[in-house]
């Protein structure tokens, strides 16, 4: 009896190539009423809090403070709006930045070490207001729209580095970023997975970030989570605010033009 | 003078000692340490009952117990209580299947509702109970099943 | 010293809806860090709320209360303009007083 053998394996193994797709409803249901049940007091918020006093705050060397001195592109002191236009091109740095290394180009205006800072590990020194700093001006857009800038050269150029690091497979198993976020209806065990080479929904993918992570009780700027995705692929991390993270930044960023921010948000 | 009379007379007592005592500055709030370390250091269920000297409670459909059917991850698990039993004092959360049961409780007067939110740590899936406890000392208990994808204690 | 809380008071219907976040690392003591040795439980034992000065609800609480706590309840009775104030006290005798204004 061949055949009914034959036609049993298919029908087993065609769910699982596709990553485990029955039993969505009830568990994706679940998962959202857990979500909606957090939605309320968002531990971001003690970071936001912290972000809006160190924006408003003398520091450094120079004794400055950001809202003094510190333009993210939409004028010097400017918060709002600011960041669904991040990644953009700066004149003073002639680079194309996001908000973290923006962040730490107005640091180094105020004094610090930006080199240093960028290689301090996540969660110590500086990089804890940097996060509380994320928190505040993500928050500041909140509910907007990401619009980046496509109008500068340098500004497409990173779009085009970016989608070409986006599908770049390397490391010890062979993955690219669009391995696990190049498809729509992908998971991770009960961890939906993003389609980022488009807009996937407001407050999604790109639009989720930064986030406070329950499972660690962290707040994860864009740079802390691509770190992670590259630790997840057995890759080494491009660098804090490289040109690497800022051009994968501008790719989904671009990509997901017209999707709602609703950073910092929560997240499992 | 009937025990449970005294036990209510006491403890409204104490409080006005207490904020007595806060508002000159001698000590915090809450006047005594009233941290009942035998319940916190319960493995079981009837253990946390005998540290926090109560009997084993009775189901109530009066006590609406909200938690999700699904937790995404262990850590952070948001669970609410209201309940329309009279005279609700006391609130304790436990986790049944948690290496220590209890999580914790909480303490109405007669000044806020019988109602409350919070977060809980939950180390895999299991039954939780929410208990509540009146002024003339019954016990009624709400419970539900939460299902946990991923360990949040530690793991 | 501890971050500030952030407390949000609604005034709703005669009441008022008090929201609480608490900055604390509530560690369980059953974490081990790199070297292996035990992470000690570090836990917010008490907290207490009060409107206008008088404690209204109070909490003990073990490890497995979530860290940055969130707290909800409803005060009855209080309006905009009350003051409610929210304080902890955790196992290392730490304490943390923060406060707000009915909206």
């Amino acid at each position: 009896m061949k055949a009914p053998a034959l036609a049993l394996a298919i029908f087993v193994a065609v769910p699982f190539a596709h990553g485990q797709t029955n039993n969505a409803p009830s568990a994706a249901d679940g998962i959202a009423q857990y979500r909606a049940l957090l939605a309320d007091g968002n531990p971001a918020d003690l970071w936001e809090a912290k972000g809006e006093a160190l924006w408003k705050q003398k520091r450094g060397a120079k004794n400055v403070a950001f809202s003094d001195s510190c333009d993210l592109g939409k004028g010097t002191g400017v918060v709002k709006g600011a960041f669904v236009e991040l990644p953009r091109y700066f004149a003073d740095t002639k680079r194309v930045q996001d908000l973290e290394s923006r962040l730490l180009s107005c640091m180094e205006a105020q004094g610090y070490d930006a080199a240093e800072i960028a290689a301090t590990p996540f969660g110590r020194g500086e990089q804890v207001n940097l996060e509380a700093l994320v928190a505040y001006v993500s928050a500041e857009s909140k509910g907007m729209k990401f619009n980046l800038p496509q109008t500068r050269p340098e500004e497409r150029l990173m779009f085009e580095v970016g989608k070409r690091i986006f599908y770049f497979r390397g490391g010890p198993y062979d993955f690219s970023c669009a391995s696990c976020h190049g498809e729509a209806g992908k998971r991770i065990r009960l961890q939906d997975l993003p389609d980022l080479t488009k807009n996937p929904g407001d407050g999604v993918g790109f639009a989720a970030w930064p986030a406070y992570r329950v499972s660690s009780g962290e707040l994860w700027g864009m740079q802390r989570r691509l770190n992670d995705c590259y630790r997840q692929q057995r890759f080494p991390f491009p660098g804090y605010g490289s040109d690497a993270t800022i051009a994968l930044a501008t790719y989904m960023g671009v990509q997901g033009k017209g999707a709602v921010s609703i950073a910092p948000s929560i997240k499992r | 003078m009937q025990p449970m009379q005294n036990r209510r007379e006491m403890m409204a007592r104490s409080a006005g000692v207490a904020l007595l005592l806060a508002g000159a500055g001698v000590l915090p709030a809450r006047a005594q340490s009233v941290w009942p370390k035998a319940a916190f250091d319960g493995k079981s269920i009837d253990e946390v009952y005998k540290g926090l000297g109560i009997a084993k409670p009775v189901e109530s459909k009066d006590i609406a117990f909200t938690a999700p059917d699904i937790a995404e991850n262990g850590a952070v698990v948001p669970i609410g209580v209201t309940t329309t039993l009279p005279g609700v004092k006391r609130i304790a959360f436990l986790v049944e299947k948690n290496p220590t049961t209890l999580a914790g409780l909480f303490d109405f007067t007669d000044a806020v509702e019988p109602s409350v939110k919070t977060r809980i740590k939950m180390q895999q899936t299991s039954n939780v109970f929410a208990v509540a406890i009146t002024s003339d000392d019954k016990v009624y208990y709400a419970q539900k099943e939460v299902k946990v994808t991923l360990g949040g204690c530690g793991g | 010293m501890s971050d500030p809380m952030r407390i949000r008071a609604q005034a709703q219907g005669s009441g008022a809806v008090v929201r609480v976040l608490m900055s604390h690392e509530m560690e369980t003591g059953q974490r081990k860090d790199a070297a292996g040795k035990t992470i000690p439980a570090w836990h917010i034992t008490e907290m207490t709320a009060a409107l206008n000065g008088k404690v209204v609800l109070s909490g003990e609480w073990g490890t497995a209360i979530a860290k940055n706590p969130f707290t909800e309840f409803v005060v009855k009775g209080a309006k905009a303009g009350d003051k409610i104030t929210v304080n902890w006290v955790d196992n290392r005798g730490d304490k943390r007083s923060d406060e707000a204004v009915v909206a």
